[in-house]
């Protein structure tokens, strides 16, 4: 009983001292001062590890703390000089001789130079490593070998194998097995960005058994990007500071950006219209209609497509009539007009529009929707099903579960129903199962999606080879083969998109896919926002951003069309804030006494 | 008292062990792995990532790994094959690195994120466990507090018009889904009348809202206990005795009416915290709260294994710690109850 009056007395006391120490606990660290710029990424990223990563959430992070061989520039995407400051391409455009800026720094001071980024690509090949985008870096002689001849849990051949060579401390040479268009394109890409070996190599000799996460914490990662990491915490946000000896430090604007992992849409939109967060990527569905008539949300195209895959293995669909009669029925218009609402185009082929110098091939149509359907009963008849014919077996439409997509599928089903007299059920799985499924080949017709890792039709129309990772359908067909092969081969810009189009051709001829509709960009930003632009892989670049003064913000307004730019109330310092190298700011006293103060830091 | 801790503590390890055992088989058994995506990988790089994660051993090896105490890692300490042969016991590498023989859960390791690449489970839970804890005991404040007045207010004047619209509220409070409360509250505390700040932690400001949603349902739940319960109380002979000493009604209710009043809540706040700190996911995607519960279902749905079975090892101690906790609050509330007899 003795016990118990202890207790009686001391329980509250032991409760209430835990509360205020959870508190204190809490809140410890999280005070931090407002970032000059905030923006929601959506969810909590994998990790910072550049070679390990793949997802668009995860390339944002990445490039805010790394630079690769090359940037992209913010509108059009083009190469710009990053880490390289000039390269020169062979004739046969199978040799790329990248020539490295001598003034880069890694934020602990070493200098950035080749031994890092061969060291880098060497651990990003290594099938220890397990990095997931390898595979890009197999258009390098010998990678692939490097990557998959494994011996012991160690690759077989040595790196001297590999393609990639270091000519002296400021030179790195690519030898290609074929020709690779978007080469360039994939030295800015994020998985391609170098790690500095001298701080891995410390970690691991200090913390041999946890240095593979000791190096990614905030107080150890070491970057040449932009910014480095100040704090983080797990689905709440990543807090960057500018890093002050990235070597174009001067063009970098804002001293702290905050990278948010807020996941649900409304809270995201809510965070933004009360100016806490200053750019999400997604707002929610019910709201786009509002959306569209505002100055800060202007969809464009954006590099992915919207499908269905049929399982061409499964009786009736292994039938190319029935497979165009299914695709000839699918209400598109009703689809972008009534369900999706963001401006989302009809789909008639595989690889989205916004390839330059790309036409592709349309699937074979009949004029309007009404002629779509009447060839499609014609088709569905001849197949043998319909009215005198046997009865078309029921079939599924599998999709993961999302209101969305159950919505589109109940459109369709309906479609179907109503135009060929085919029963089409719903079923929905959990994301990881229905990848599952689809892998299995274990459905009739399943949702699928492709969002371009590159703007080259490559990235959509490798899929459907003969037994590819990513085909899912079982469709194989040897001529499509045939003429993927001879792209690939082809060093001919234009040739090479002709053999890609015919490809396309025989695609949509036997239509192993159903396309729907094409994506557009959702990204909703303050106006106030500068160096960014909407682009066709919605990627965007940290260097690049600002905020612009109210001049300048009456300026860009001006420009604006008559049409869907009703102005907002806008985020950001209405006096701008422009980087150092900037003229205009000089006029403001509060970004040059902050600059005085780093620098006497820095001494 | 210390007999009861013993026994409770044996029961945990059981309950601890066949919890574990039956999420890591389940979970292995659901289709589809961590490293999943839209994009299947080619069959190398896939195995490379198996292999770093072990996931291409046996399961019976993988979840005598995780449980621990030994580390069986081929190039670890026990049951390595080296090139001098086989040898059971060590501490070095081949390479000459140092070794750990133990890991796993029963040497405190609850192992690397599979999603999270650069946290271990034990970075994620010591940082969001203290903010769910923290949420928890805030909305179990607002939930005491607003139920148990609610409810003696109830039981005071039962049949009354005051009895009746609280009932009717507590009703509506159990009813109404907090995702519907809390984007009203939204609507009305941010947007109309920009009081609180919309989403986020940090400061107490941010844990308003969500405390007060996350408790109402609960408070609703005590409100009715607490009616019922002092109901009960207040008709009993020693209340009749404290009034007929003279005592004043207030002294009466809250002197000696709430204490036997109480005694349905007290039992009911174990099963309440438990609720408050599972079911804390709507509330913390709402308030964007980066707490616990929200780990509870994302690791399953990202096949994060690790990560599920450690939100799932820790939320069954702390029900179980605070059932046991609770228990022993009842015997210091009612001398009539005695834990050795159970």
């Amino acid at each position: 009983m003795a016990l118990q009056r202890v207790l009686r007395q001391f329980l509250p006391v032991l409760l209430l001292g835990a509360v205020l120490g959870a508190a204190v606990y809490t809140t410890r660290g999280a005070r931090l001062e407002p970032a000059d710029f905030v923006f929601n990424n959506g969810t909590e990223v994998q990790t910072l590890d550049p070679a390990t990563v793949t997802g668009v959430p995860e390339g944002r992070a990445i490039r805010m703390v790394y630079e690769g061989l090359l940037v992209s520039h913010p509108e059009t995407l083009e190469p710009l000089p990053g880490m390289a400051e000039r390269w020169e391409v062979s004739e046969d455009r199978l040799t790329y001789t990248f020539r490295l800026r001598q003034n880069a720094l890694w934020s602990n001071g070493d200098t950035v130079d080749a031994d890092d980024f061969l060291w880098s690509f060497e651990r990003f090949l290594d099938p220890r490593t397990a990095a997931e985008y390898a595979y890009m870096l197999w258009y390098v002689t010998g990678a692939k070998a490097f990557t998959t001849e494994v011996e012991d849990g160690r690759p077989r051949n040595s790196f001297d194998t590999v393609g990639i060579e270091r000519l002296d401390r400021w030179t790195l040479r690519f030898q290609l097995e074929a020709p690779c268009p978007f080469f360039l394109e994939l030295m800015a890409f994020y998985p391609m960005f170098p790690v500095c070996r001298r701080a891995i190599e410390d970690m691991k000799a200090r913390f041999p058994d946890t240095w593979e996460k000791e190096w990614l914490r905030p107080e150890n990662i070491v970057c040449n990007g932009p910014y480095t990491v100040k704090f983080r915490r797990v689905n709440d946000r990543i807090r960057f500071e500018k890093n002050p000896r990235y070597w174009d430090a001067d063009s970098v604007a804002f001293e702290t950006v905050d990278m948010l992992a807020a996941e649900s849409y409304t809270t995201s939109l809510n965070l933004y219209l009360t100016g806490e967060c200053h750019w999400i990527d997604v707002p929610p569905a019910n709201v786009i209609q509002e959306l569209r008539s505002r100055e800060d949300f202007n969809p464009i195209p954006y590099l992915g497509t919207y499908f269905y895959r049929v399982n061409v293995t499964r009786a009736p669909m292994d039938d190319k009539r029935v497979r165009r009669a299914l695709a000839l029925t699918i209400p598109r218009a009703d689809i972008v007009e009534t369900i999706t609402k963001a401006g989302q185009v009809p789909a008639h082929t595989l690889v989205p529009p916004g390839i330059a110098g790309y036409g592709g091939t349309s699937m074979p149509r009949n004029g309007t929707f009404e002629e779509d359907l009447a060839e499609a009963r014609r088709l569905i008849e001849e197949a043998g099903y319909g009215p005198g014919g046997k009865e078309f077996p029921p079939i599924e439409i599998h999709y993961n579960t999302s209101d969305a997509h159950r919505d589109i599928a109940e459109v369709i089903a309906d479609g179907w129903a109503k135009h060929l007299g085919i029963r089409a059920k719903l079923s929905n799985q959990e994301w990881k199962v229905y990848l599952d499924t689809q892998s299995n080949l274990g459905y009739d017709v399943s949702r699928s999606a492709w969002i371009g890792d590159y703007a080259d039709p490559n990235t959509f129309i490798d899929l459907f080879v003969t037994g590819g990772d990513n085909n899912k359908t079982g469709w194989g067909d040897p001529r499509y083969d045939a003429l993927v092969n001879a792209a690939n081969l082809e060093a001919d810009p234009a040739k090479r998109f002709q053999l890609m189009s015919e490809a396309e051709a025989v695609l949509m001829e036997e239509l192993p896919i159903l396309p729907i509709y094409y994506y557009v960009t959702q990204t909703t930003y303050s106006p106030r926002l500068g160096g960014y632009f909407p682009n066709v892989k919605d990627e965007h670049f940290p260097k690049f951003w600002y905020w612009m003064n109210d001049e300048e913000l009456a300026a860009k307004r001006a420009k604006y069309p008559a049409e869907n730019f009703e102005e907002v109330k806008t985020s950001g310092p209405p006096k701008g804030l422009y980087p150092p190298a900037d003229p205009r700011s000089r006029t403001d006293s509060k970004a040059g006494e902050r600059k005085v103060a780093r620098t006497t830091e820095d001494d | 008292m210390l007999r009861f801790l013993f026994r409770r503590l044996i029961w945990l390890a059981i309950t601890l062990l066949v919890v574990m055992s039956v999420s890591f088989f389940l979970m292995k058994n659901v289709p589809g792995g961590p490293f999943d995506g839209e994009r299947k990988l080619d069959a190398q790089i896939e195995a490379n990532i198996q292999k770093k994660y072990h996931l291409d051993w046996p399961l019976w090896r993988q979840f005598a790994h995780y449980v621990g105490p030994f580390n069986l890692d081929e190039e670890r300490a026990l049951l390595a094959s080296g090139d001098d042969g086989f040898t059971l016991w060590r501490s070095e590498l081949d390479s000459g690195e140092p070794t750990t023989v133990f890991g796993g859960v029963l040497a405190g390791d609850f192992g690397p994120s599979f999603r999270y690449k650069d946290f271990t489970v034990n970075d994620i839970l010591a940082q969001s466990l203290p903010i769910s804890m923290l949420l928890g005991v805030l909305s179990m404040m607002f939930a005491i507090a607003l139920g148990v007045s609610a409810g003696i207010a109830s039981a005071l004047r039962p049949g009354s018009g005051i009895d009746l619209s609280l009932r009717l509220a507590a009703t509506a409070g159990i009813a109404l889904p907090n995702f519907v409360i809390a984007s009203f509250l939204v609507i009305v505390l941010v947007f109309m009348l920009p009081l609180l700040p919309v989403a986020g932690w940090g400061t107490i400001r941010h844990m308003l809202l969500p405390g007060f949603c996350l408790g109402l349902v609960f408070a609703a739940y005590i409100a009715r206990l607490t009616r019922t319960g002092m109901l009960e109380t207040l008709s009993a002979d020693f209340i009749r005795t404290a009034h007929a000493k003279g005592l004043s009604s207030r002294t009466v209710v809250m002197r000696h009416a709430l204490k036997g009043g109480l005694l349905p809540v007290v039992s009911y706040l174990g099963p309440a915290t438990a609720g408050i700190l599972t079911g804390s996911l709507v509330i913390e995607r709402i308030f964007f709260i980066p707490g616990t519960g929200s780990h509870f279902i994302n690791a399953a749905t990202n096949r994060d294994y690790t990560l599920a079975m450690g939100v799932t090892i820790l939320f069954t101690v702390l029900v179980y710690v605070l059932n046991t906790v609770v228990d022993m609050a009842y015997t210091l509330l009612d001398p009539r109850i005695d834990l050795e007899d159970e």
